[in-house]
């Protein structure tokens, strides 16, 4: 009996941590949803505020999209056969660029935002356009691409997989499609998912990099908390949310391993 | 069987090996390979049997100079996907993202073989490796001995002009091991393929070898019939890495060898020979009425069933082991008779 004490105890824990972080969150989102927040629910509930976002501030959550998927298309084109390379070339100078890939995570967003401004400030047209802020994005995000590659192509015996495809008769691009890309899915699932989570939230570098006309979800998340009714801003948060949610639900389905079947018996 | 085109005879030219971190794996080297033979490398670890092979394959080059040769043929800068040969990999290589059926039809499906093809290939092969109910299965649902079948399978699928195998058996156990082997000598007997076997396991180099080359230190020691490198090694190396090898030391005078343990007549004794050495088959415990020449103490016997082990003390740096299917009991101590054939004495 005393084990289930314990155990009842470490329930009520989880709950109560759980509690802790998602309170906020439901209470933030139904306020999104209250007439009056100050006078409560029972103001009653409306989508006025939803509408509101969604006519003020479409286009900050489509150029979110936008920029996030093509933060990962860029990250994908990049990331993977980096980290094939580093995986397949253990030397002290894919060593060391292995450590430096570290550096544009440690450092801090408005850092790396500031030395972006002040070297390609001054090119009007790449400044203005979202594609200046992409760029930092996928310098904040390429390290968790190829790390997640990298972990799992490190997992696995590459070299001699792709040996045994070379015996076979399959050159460098069959090998690299039907050998080295299949065995780190995983990975780039993985890494994927990190990616677009983490260009969707990035504010640190966006908020300086952006211009009135390349407003990121966040930014104007941070604008409407900023200058707007609370209301407005939670229901921006609300949007977010539903924004976001199917997005890691379906690329963590994906990511997913499949369940390892039963072992074979041995039939020696 | 449709599997052997003409089998393929591979030579070796000057083949060294220097890895990019100095090491030189392998001296120059000169080996042919005859059509159709099965050839094992056989040395202890690190000697460079994988490098010959690997070289051989066309996953190493050799050092500037060095040839690899296929039917005559200057193969030495084709890489291996451009080499039509098998191989079979010690970790097995096969890939986890395909099933069974997956690995063994890859090599087809590389060269564009039509679908239906590749289908009746594989179950070929499934049937002839008596796998054919693991089809489906993928990589981590095999027992070692099943992904060994697998991995033959694949090597031998595209019909190689030679299979390549890196001690195939070495991560199985002993009785595994034994089954698998008689596989792959019938197998590649049936086939007909020229294939190149590599192991620092003696008695599968005895087993499946035609011919057996013999390395040390990335040297080849000696090649030749099992037979010949047993009865006849051309070095101590061979002598003692192949079989057991017993040690008498003493000196020669007309025709008669003398060492601690006694005096052996042998005719036809070199001049100046000061060590003699021959294999346990070769000397036996005297019986009761016999003189013999040579005396030992019995130092340990381990009855075998069908034979007793013996080590026994003739006052040499080692006991000589004999091999003895005398009918009686050897207890320590026991002062023992000793017969040479002398046919069986060697001088290295
Ligand atoms: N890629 C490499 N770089 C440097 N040295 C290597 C490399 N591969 C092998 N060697 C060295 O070359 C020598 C021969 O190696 P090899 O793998 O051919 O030996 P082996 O006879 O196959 O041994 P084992 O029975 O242990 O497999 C060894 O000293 C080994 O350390
Ligand atoms: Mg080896």
């Amino acid at each position: 009996m005393k084990r289930r004490g314990l155990f009842l105890l470490q329930l009520g824990f989880t709950l109560l941590v759980c509690a802790f972080l998602v309170v906020p969150v439901i209470l933030s989102m139904l306020a999104g949803l209250t007439v009056n927040y100050f006078i409560g629910v029972e103001s009653g509930l409306t989508l006025r505020w939803v509408m509101e976002v969604w006519n003020g501030y479409r286009e900050t959550i489509f150029l979110s999209i936008g920029l996030s998927l093509a933060c990962l298309a860029v990250t994908l084109v990049l990331g993977v056969p980096t980290a094939y390379v580093l995986a397949k070339r253990q030397n002290a100078l894919t060593r060391t660029l292995e450590e430096m890939l570290v550096l544009p995570v440690a450092v801090p967003g408005l850092a790396t935002a500031l030395a972006l401004i002040v070297t390609y400030g001054s090119l009007s047209g790449f400044r203005t356009s979202w594609a200046f802020i992409l760029v930092g994005h996928v310098l904040f995000t390429l390290p968790f691409m190829v790390r997640s590659v990298l972990a799992v192509l490190s997992a696995i015996d590459l070299k001699t997989l792709e040996e045994g495809a070379a015996s076979l008769g399959a050159g460098f691009w069959p090998r690299f499609r039907d050998i080295v890309l299949p065995n780190c899915r995983q990975g780039i699932l993985a890494g994927s998912l990190m990616v677009v989570t983490l260009s969707m939230g990035e504010f640190n570098m966006t908020w300086l990099l952006h211009t009135p006309f390349t407003k990121t979800l966040p930014v104007g998340l941070a604008d409407a908390y900023a200058s707007l009714r609370l209301e407005v801003g939670s229901a921006y948060t609300l949007v977010f949310f539903l924004m976001i949610m199917p997005l890691l639900l379906a690329l963590q389905a994906f990511a997913k391993p499949r369940p390892a079947k039963f072992v074979a018996e041995e039939t020696e | 069987m449709t599997d052997a085109g003409t089998p393929l005879a591979i030579a070796l030219t000057n083949c060294a090996k220097t890895f990019a971190d100095g090491t030189k794996a392998l001296e120059p080297l000169d080996l042919a390979i005859h059509a159709g033979e099965t050839v094992v490398f056989l040395g202890p670890s690190g000697c460079g049997k994988t490098t010959t092979l690997r070289i051989i394959a066309g996953l190493e080059e050799p050092d500037a100079g060095g040839k690899v040769l296929f039917d005559g043929v200057d193969v030495t800068h084709l890489p291996i996907e451009q080499r039509n040969v098998g191989m079979v990999f010690q970790s097995y290589a096969l890939f986890p993202n395909m099933t069974v059926a997956g690995n063994i039809g890859y090599g087809l499906k590389i060269r564009k073989v039509a679908d239906a093809q590749v289908k009746a290939r594989v179950s070929e092969m499934l049937a002839m490796m008596q796998i054919t109910k693991l089809a489906d299965r993928r990589i981590d649902q095999l027992s070692g001995g099943q992904r060994q079948r697998v991995a033959l399978a694949r090597a031998i699928a595209v019909r190689p002009r030679a299979l390549l195998l890196d001690e195939p058996l070495t991560a199985l156990d002993a009785k595994l091991r034994d089954t698998l082997r008689l596989e792959i000598d019938s197998l590649l007997r049936s086939l007909g393929i020229t294939a190149i076997y590599v192991t620092h396991d003696q008695a599968e180099a005895m087993a499946l070898g035609d011919r057996i080359v013999v390395m040390e230190h990335g040297r080849v020691a000696q090649i030749g019939k099992p037979r010949e490198i047993y009865q006849r090694p051309a070095t101590r190396f061979v002598a003692e890495f192949i079989g057991t090898m017993n040690r008498l030391t003493g000196a020669v005078k007309n025709g008669v060898f003398t060492c601690k343990a006694g005096s052996l007549a042998w005719s036809e004794a070199p001049a100046n020979t000061t060590e003699i050495l021959f294999r346990p088959e070769d000397i036996r415990v005297a019986e009761g009425h016999e003189t013999t020449g040579l005396q030992g103490k019995v130092a340990a016997a381990f009855f075998l069933g069908d034979r007793t082990r013996l080590f026994v003390e003739v006052g040499e740096a080692q006991p000589l082991v004999i091999e003895s299917t005398a009918r009686r009991d050897f207890s320590h101590g026991d002062a023992v008779g000793l017969a040479i054939d002398p046919r069986g004495l060697l001088v290295l």
